[in-house]
């Protein structure tokens, strides 16, 4: 069994190698002399830089679903017939939508260390800790993302006609079907613009990472740069990056578009 | 065949059944109970650990932070929709040439953080400091307030002109071809007609900018302006207090809701004739 995982993980470490745009068969700065600044060897950034791309991507794929789920709670919490539920998704995304990025970064950074210390200390244990920089950026950007996403999501709700709703109870279907069923494709369909450009965002604030330590693109760049002394080169390079997952996710959102409208009647 | 025979006498409605607890309520109440619960620690916090000579301390250090951000934001929103006008002009004009560059402007600063851009700025061109000192720059590019300001207007000016350009398409063809047929020049129909619109149209989009702003203008902390932020970080670094962060937010929420009303009431004040 062991065998086989090891098999496994050698043949995914040898795709993301196939596969790697920057560093890989078929890289851009595999192409590049091996002397070059930002070649892939011991000489060149090119390999930290690769794996500062990995990091970016990695963060947002993995912020995207988390925001994502929050954001369709707090989105049901704010169109609610209780008031309480109410109150309480709107006190969430006023908060997190009026605080700046960073410095819901750095609260999530130092708090919940401190909180995890606290609580620890009740226990009597009095070690420090040091929580992972990359969930506690995954946790504030999805925080952040959540509080944006509901209100695309809130919005979104209010354009579906509740007849939708009464016909989903006319056919007997349990609230969880009506949803699942006639609401939610209808709401993606909706939503999906807004939520587009949300993970445009999302991609540009990953790069506030940077600042509690994870090896994000705008890190390793800002090491490369330091160290090479090349500071206009290397910012450039980081600029360009994030531009080229911009252009390639556009392309993405613009098929996802087509594809969430290929049973609309053609106009 | 049947047939009626007796009639129903009317009766009341059937009393409307409320659940005394439905599953929405119970989140509700256990959502506000934890948002109590965080509220009374953050205040317990705060009480428990107060010192008054840090207070005296720090305090000033966060106005004269709060007044960096607000004037950092005031100039950069300024400039950028002075330097917005002749981008929309661009990105609307027919000349391909002028499209292109102006599209060019507005993708790369929308697609690019506004960190990427600071950096790129302030180390990036500062690193040519024999080029800059020749063409006597060298003042501008040294002092990173400078810089943070460069790179937010240029920023605010790629979003502003986007604002822009979508209000001046959402007036009506209708609109000009109105003003054509009562003999108005060109110019006094951009300004009369067609300017008035467009700027209500883009009322929301150039508040949402602002906000947008004052929050992302927290970036120029990390290329050591001592805005808001970058007050914080030094109370932070100096103290160790995790109220450090706390007072920084609770101005931050203070200026964006207060800029938030104060704009929503400008709207609806500018607004009231279209209101029914």
């Amino acid at each position: 069994m062991s065998g086989l995982f090891s098999a496994l993980g050698a043949l995914w470490a040898w795709v993301q190698y196939a596969l790697d745009p920057l560093c890989g068969p078929v890289g851009i700065f595999s192409f590049l002399p091996a002397s070059s600044i930002v070649s892939c060897g011991a000489t060149g950034w090119g390999d930290e830089i690769a794996l500062g791309v990995k990091v970016t991507l990695s963060l947002s794929i993995a912020t995207l679903p988390v925001g994502l789920l929050i954001g369709f709670a707090v989105a049901l919490g704010m169109q609610s017939r209780e008031g309480s539920l109410r109150l309480a998704a709107g006190i969430y995304t006023t908060i997190f939508r009026g605080l700046p990025e960073l410095l819901t970064l750095f609260i999530v950074y130092y708090g919940v260390q401190m909180g995890i210390q606290a609580i620890l200390a009740l226990f009597g244990y009095d070690g420090r800790v040091e929580i992972n920089a990359f969930f506690s950026g995954l946790f504030a950007l999805a925080v952040v993302f959540s509080s944006y996403c509901s209100e695309v999501l809130l919005s979104a709700f209010r354009a579906i006609p509740s007849g939708q709703y009464e016909a989903g109870a006319a056919l007997g279907l349990r609230p969880g079907r009506t949803m699942r069923l006639i609401v939610v494709p209808q709401l993606i369909r909706i939503a999906l613009p807004g939520l587009g450009n949300l993970w445009m965002n999302l991609l540009k604030d990953t790069a506030l990472v940077s600042v509690i330590g994870l090896s994000d693109i705008l890190r390793q760049t800002g090491v490369a740069a330091k160290v090479s002394k090349e500071a206009f080169f290397f910012y450039l390079l980081a600029c360009g990056l994030f531009l080229a997952l911009a252009v390639i996710s556009s392309f993405g959102i613009g098929f996802i578009d087509r594809w969430s409208k290929r049973s609309e009647a053609s106009r | 065949m049947s047939y009626v025979t007796t009639l129903i006498a009317p009766q009341p409605a059937p009393p409307v059944v409320t659940p005394p607890l439905s599953a929405g309520r119970v989140v509700g109440l256990i959502g506000l109970g934890m948002w109590m619960l965080l509220a009374v620690s953050l205040v317990y916090m705060m009480v428990s650990n107060w010192d008054t000579s840090k207070f005296v301390h720090y305090g000033p250090r966060y106005l004269s932070g709060l007044w960096v951000t607000l004037t950092l934001v005031a100039i950069s929103i300024t400039c950028g929709a002075v330097l917005s006008i002749p981008i929309a002009f661009a990105r609307m004009s027919s000349n391909r040439l002028l499209n292109a560059v102006s599209y060019g402007y507005v993708y790369v600063f929308r697609g690019t953080p506004l960190l990427a851009q600071i950096y790129l700025i302030y180390y990036g061109i500062g690193s040519f400091r024999a080029e800059i000192d020749a063409i006597g720059l060298w003042w501008f590019f040294r002092e990173a307030w400078y810089c943070a300001l460069l790179s937010m207007t240029m920023n605010t000016a790629a979003y502003q002109a986007e604002i822009l350009r979508g209000a001046i398409e959402s007036v009506p063809r209708g609109q000009i071809e109105g003003a054509k047929s009562l003999g108005l020049p060109p110019s006094i129909t951009f300004l009369r007609v067609i300017l008035p619109q467009a700027l209500i149209v883009a009322l929301r989009p150039y508040g949402n900018e602002i906000i947008l702003m004052i929050k992302g203008s927290a970036i120029v902390a990390v290329v050591t302006v001592l805005d808001l932020m970058g007050q914080t970080r030094y109370t932070f670094s100096k103290t160790f207090d995790y109220q450090a962060y706390l007072w920084a937010a609770i101005f931050y929420l203070a200026i964006v809701e207060v800029m938030r009303h104060i704009w929503g009431a400008a709207e609806a004040r500018l607004t009231r004739h279209l209101k029914r």
